[in-house]
């Protein structure tokens, strides 16, 4: 199979999501959701706006609560304890749509503010990372800019390189490439490639389907806060199986 | 498997109360009530300790009592004899007639110059620029001082109006401001007066309903009546009218010289004059630069958007920058008005009684209530300021509204 | 259409031409601005004619001015009948005017110095893109300086004073690591700690190292204003920020204990507050002790200005996107690290125009003590110096005097607020 040409994938789950449901007021926006990822799977999570799968991968990183159901990140369960919620997110890196740089910080003050203040890690050494991933991102010579003075892909790249400072297990990305000019989406979503290709567990929810065709292990896709349909990038993007998911597949991939 | 909402009961331990955040926000909130409270008790113990030490009590008793002063200016009866509730109250009715009189005052005079501010007049508009800087860098409480002593120390004595060659004369034989108030007409209401009053009642009416007709026959038929002129006839015309055919029932009462002082027309006091005037000039400042900001918030595109729709300027002005501007200009206009209210308590610095000269000055001096008529004081202020803010939140939820 | 008329192909270029003679110089700036239209012209002509009075008003009044006179009649005498001011009263009488009238004479260098110390103080904070953050240290040190400056008496008092804010600082800085939260709180102990145990050694050092004592209640004059809102804008920020971060609050106890105090102050005039300063505030302490009424006045004044920075603050803290909160959040920042390094710089930022404007507003406001009866430049005018037989009348020059110096400060400190607008919009994004 195409996939496993690709990676190593473990049967060690990264994460576990089980019967998880979440609501809006009365609105019931997550339904019974399960869904496991292994260490070193690469996930495209797919579907129309509204579908809440922005949602679902926010709830891994507890920047939204669910309330019913569990979610296990690297065996450790999501509980209400700040301590856990705090150790699970210096595990699980994110990447937003917005970037949510840190204006008021240099790109280096950036990428080195969470491993001083939360891993402990001594100043010195937390540059050393910065840079190294920094240049790993294809941008080191920017390091003492501000955000504000960089292109919103070059602001992505930044992001995701904070992100990987903090050394972690998995990493989310919330349609990292939606607010990016066309020509400068190439660029993040070369530096995800190469991101996954090193065996990073990813969790990506995006409308770039030609990424999910070259890297995904797995495609899944949502509507009305459900799973509607898994499979296998080839499987899902030429044999779908749901009428939903081929009323999709024809609106994005229509011209 | 553990759910997160559901953890097994056994394993509660008392750091959850700190760290699990369905518990934390709880012992937070415990801990701040607990300070808030032990900060009430030693602030309430040492009153009553110190009320005790002094043979004081809390009470309101006083308001009941006469009051024993007298007050100037009185929209109401009131004499010595009468209580100091009643006092309260005629304080109360004079900072109402101060507020009001000045934020009508300070929004024509603030929207007048706000407007010119921004005309394409360069002497004009730095004058305005002028006014604006002078009085809004320098306090309120000077500007009173300076207005009260030219109401007090410049304008001329009543006397001053006499004689056959007069040093002063009256302004069009009607007004006349001396150094003991300002001495105005006083209208008498004759028979028939209701009845040209019901007539300019009904011609307001019939103006409005003219507009509308005009608007209704512009979207029915496209046939676009003049609006300005008949409405503004529609206003006047029958008022006049009818007020000549009765045989002009009202009349007015002028003040005239009698002995060292004015006789008849309404007398207005120095203080009030000096207050109403630098309030109003004062808080006028602040608005010019609310209606000067709110017009320029709004996009020039979307003067140029129209003008290319070929609308005329004026039509410009009213169907899409006005609408547009007073969203941004009438909240900080009602917060000015709160602030002109606020203010108008420096009344005690020219000794015109309102609120602030009666219950906070006189009434704490002679009883020495001082706490319950500081609290009080503070009482009417603090609802008319929630009365303010509760309008200025209706108004801002609605246009949060037609936004949508 | 022919082809000949449709194609065109330029052989030479035009020069650059100059404009028709009416559209440049004086005369097109004056027909522009002045007389565009006949309304327009007839607002020139009526502004010029406001001009004229108010020159015509003004200038022989200041020019004719009498400068040097022992008093008002004097004044008179020599100006003969002619119209003129008699500035002599702000010669005579400026000591009064700045320092109020018991202040020593001698020691009008004090406070003289801690105006100029002012500026050396404030310059590394209002212009801290062109001044080293180190010059910080001048700035913090100024408080203490200045109390020594126009108060006097032994330095160990505000010397331990700073002494305790550096040990807060020191253990703050050192228990950071641990947790943001605790050190703020750790910081605080340590320096109340320090405060109590060095009360005690202070009786000991009354007479060591002393400047001349002055009594609170001899400071007076365009002094107190300033002293006044300097002191009580540096504390209301503070206490602005906690304000407003707890109104911010999703514990519904925290939020409304601070909605209730915001908006209580800002519903009641700031008069009310200085009567309960002058007469209320007393019940409320301890029996037997007895503050300062410019004490008391200070915490009125700073509860005062706290609740209206703190509504400016939340307006800097409700700017802020979503996302810094969250991208705080994904990074494992716990929220008192998350407000100390990521929202609060930014929030803060933002709000500086905000928070000047609070501050012209309060200076302002700080001629209100007047009202009950302490000495500032409108109390001294309105009391002794009015009241004084030399001086009686004399009213233009003098609150003209007061006039000027609020309004340089005020328009010095809003030109300020506006360039720094400027500034902070070119920033970086």
């Amino acid at each position: 199979m195409a996939a496993e040409e690709k990676v190593q994938v473990s049967d060690k789950a990264a994460v576990e999501i089980t019967k998880m449901n979440k609501w809006f007021g009365t609105f019931h926006v997550l339904r019974d959701i399960d869904l496991t990822v292994y260490q070193g799977e690469r996930i495209v999570i797919a579907g129309p706006s509204g579908s809440g799968k922005s949602t679902l991968i926010r709830c891994i990183n507890a920047l939204e609560e669910h309330q019913k159901g569990s979610i296990t990140v690297d065996g450790t369960v999501l509980s209400n304890d700040v301590k856990n919620i705090d150790r699970i997110r210096s595990e699980v890196g994110m990447v937003f749509q917005h970037f949510n740089l840190f204006p008021h910080l240099t790109i280096l003050e950036n990428c080195t503010l969470a491993p001083i203040w939360v891993r402990k890690t001594p100043k010195r050494e937390a540059e050393d990372v910065a840079m190294h991933f920094l240049t790993k991102v294809k941008i080191p010579e920017q390091a003492d800019k501000y955000p504000g003075q960089l292109s919103g892909g070059q602001q992505q790249r930044v992001a995701i390189a904070r992100s990987l400072c903090m050394k972690p297990r998995i990493m989310l990305f919330d349609e990292p490439t939606s607010a990016l000019d066309p020509e400068m989406i190439s660029e993040v979503l070369d530096t995800m490639i190469q991101l996954a290709e090193e065996g990073m567990t990813m969790c990506c929810v995006t409308h770039e389907m030609g990424f999910a065709r070259k890297v995904a292990n797995r495609v899944i896709f949502m509507d009305e806060g459900q799973i509607v349909e898994q499979n296998e990038p080839e499987e899902f993007f030429n044999n779908p199986k749901s009428e939903r998911t081929k009323l999709f597949l024809s609106q994005i991939l229509g011209h | 498997m553990t759910t997160a909402t559901d953890p097994p009961k056994a394993s509660f331990h008392v750091s959850q109360l700190i760290y699990d955040t369905r518990y934390r926000s709880y012992t937070f909130q415990f801990i701040a009530l607990i300070l808030l409270i032990m900060a009430v008790a030693y602030l309430g113990g040492n009153l009553l300790q110190n009320l005790a030490r002094q043979g004081q009590n809390i009470s309101f008793g006083f308001l009941s009592d006469p009051a024993g002063y007298d007050i100037n200016q009185r929209p109401i009866e009131y004499d010595s004899q009468s209580t100091h509730l009643r006092a309260a109250f005629v304080g109360v009715l004079n900072t109402l007639i101060v507020a009001v009189l000045g934020c009508v005052t300070a929004t024509i005079l603030g929207v007048t110059a706000g407007i010119l501010r921004i005309s394409p007049n360069w002497l004009v508009r730095k004058l305005m620029a002028g006014y604006v800087e002078a009085f809004r860098n320098v306090p309120v409480l000077i500007w009173i001082l300076i207005i009260f002593t030219i109401m007090t120390a410049v304008t001329p004595a009543p006397s001053a109006f006499r004689g056959d060659d007069p040093a002063s004369n009256m302004l069009f034989g009607a007004f006349a401001i001396t150094n003991r108030g300002g001495y105005f007409p006083a209208p008498i209401w004759g028979p028939g007066s209701s009845v040209v009053g019901l007539t300019f009642l009904a011609s307001i009416f019939g103006a409005i309903y003219y507009r509308r007709y005009a608007t209704k026959l512009l979207y029915d038929t496209g046939k676009l009546l003049p609006m300005v002129w008949p409405a503004l006839l529609i206003l006047f015309v029958p008022t006049i009218l009818v007020y000549f055919i009765l045989g002009q029932p009202i009349t007015f009462d002028y003040p005239a010289l009698a002995g060292f002082n004015f006789q008849g027309g309404i007398h207005v006091r120095g203080s009030l004059l000096a207050l109403w005037l630098a309030l109003a000039v004062y808080t006028g400042a602040f608005i010019a630069e609310n209606v000067r900001a709110g017009i320029q918030a709004v996009d020039r595109g979307q003067t140029e958007a129209a003008a290319s729709l070929g609308l005329r300027p004026r039509r410009i002005m009213n169907l899409v920058i006005l609408p547009q501007a007073l969203r941004v200009i009438i909240p900080p206009l009602i917060s000015q008005y709160l602030n002109l209210t606020k203010n108008s308590s420096l009344a005690i610095a020219v000794g015109y009684m309102d609120v602030t000269g009666t219950l906070g000055g006189i009434t704490l001096n002679q009883t020495g209530r001082a706490i319950e008529s500081v609290l009080l004081l503070m009482l009417f202020y603090l609802a008319i300021s929630l009365g303010i803010s509760a309008i200025m939140n209706i108004y801002n939820n609605s246009i949060k509204l037609k936004e949508r | 259409m022919s082809q000949a008329e449709s194609s065109f192909v330029r052989k030479q270029m035009l020069p650059q031409a100059t404009p028709p003679i009416a559209e440049t110089g004086v005369l097109k700036w004056l027909r522009e601005n002045l007389f565009s239209s006949p309304a327009n012209a007839l607002l020139t002509v009526v502004a010029i004619y406001v001009v004229y009075q108010l020159v015509v008003a003004s200038a022989p009044w200041i020019v004719n001015g009498i400068w040097v006179s022992p008093s008002l009649s004097a004044c008179r005498e020599m100006l003969d009948g002619k119209v003129g001011a008699c500035f002599a009263v702000l010669t005579e009488r400026w000591n009064q005017l700045l320092f109020g009238f018991k202040y020593p004479s001698e020691l009008y260098w004090r406070p003289g110095l801690a105006f100029i110390l002012l500026f050396v103080a404030a310059a590394p904070l209002l212009f801290f893109k062109f001044i080293p953050s180190k010059f910080l240290v001048l700035t913090g040190l100024y408080p203490f300086v200045a109390y020594w400056l126009i108060w006097g008496g032994t330095i160990f008092i505000p010397l331990f004073a700073l002494l305790g804010v550096l040990v807060g600082a020191y253990v703050y800085k050192k228990t950071l690591f641990a947790s943001a939260g605790m050190a703020v709180i750790a910081g605080f102990l340590a320096a109340l700690i320090f405060w109590i145990l060095s009360g005690y050694v202070i009786p000991d050092l009354e007479t060591v190292m002393v400047l001349q004592p002055v009594e609170s209640r001899d400071l007076g004059g365009f002094m107190i204003n300033l002293m006044l809102g300097v002191t009580c804008i540096s504390l209301s920020v503070p206490f602005g920020i906690l304000l407003a971060l707890g109104r911010q609050s999703s514990m519904p106890i925290i939020k409304w204990i601070c909605v209730v105090f915001i908006e209580f102050i800002r519903g009641v005039p700031l008069i009310t507050l200085l009567f309960v300063a002058n007469v209320v505030l007393g019940y409320f302490l301890p029996p037997g002790t007895s503050f300062d009424l410019i004490l008391r006045v200070i915490i009125m004044i700073t509860m005062f200005a706290s609740a209206y920075i703190a509504e400016v603050i939340r307006g800097g803290l409700a700017a802020l996107p979503k996302g810094q909160y969250e991208a705080a959040d994904s990074l494992g920042l716990d929220y008192a690290q998350a407000m100390q390094f990521i929202i609060l710089p930014q929030a803060l930022k933002i709000s500086i125009p905000g928070i000047v404007n609070v501050a012209v507003g309060l200076f302002k406001d700080t001629t209100l003590v007047s009202v009950i009866s302490m000495f500032d430049i409108v109390g001294m005018i309105r009391g002794p110096i009015l009241a004084s037989s030399e001086w009686n009348g004399v009213y233009w020059e003098l609150f003209g005097f007061a006039a000027v110096l609020f309004f340089v400060t005020c328009y010095g400190i809003s030109q300020y607020s506006q360039w720094l607008e400027r500034q902070l919009q070119t920033d970086h994004h």
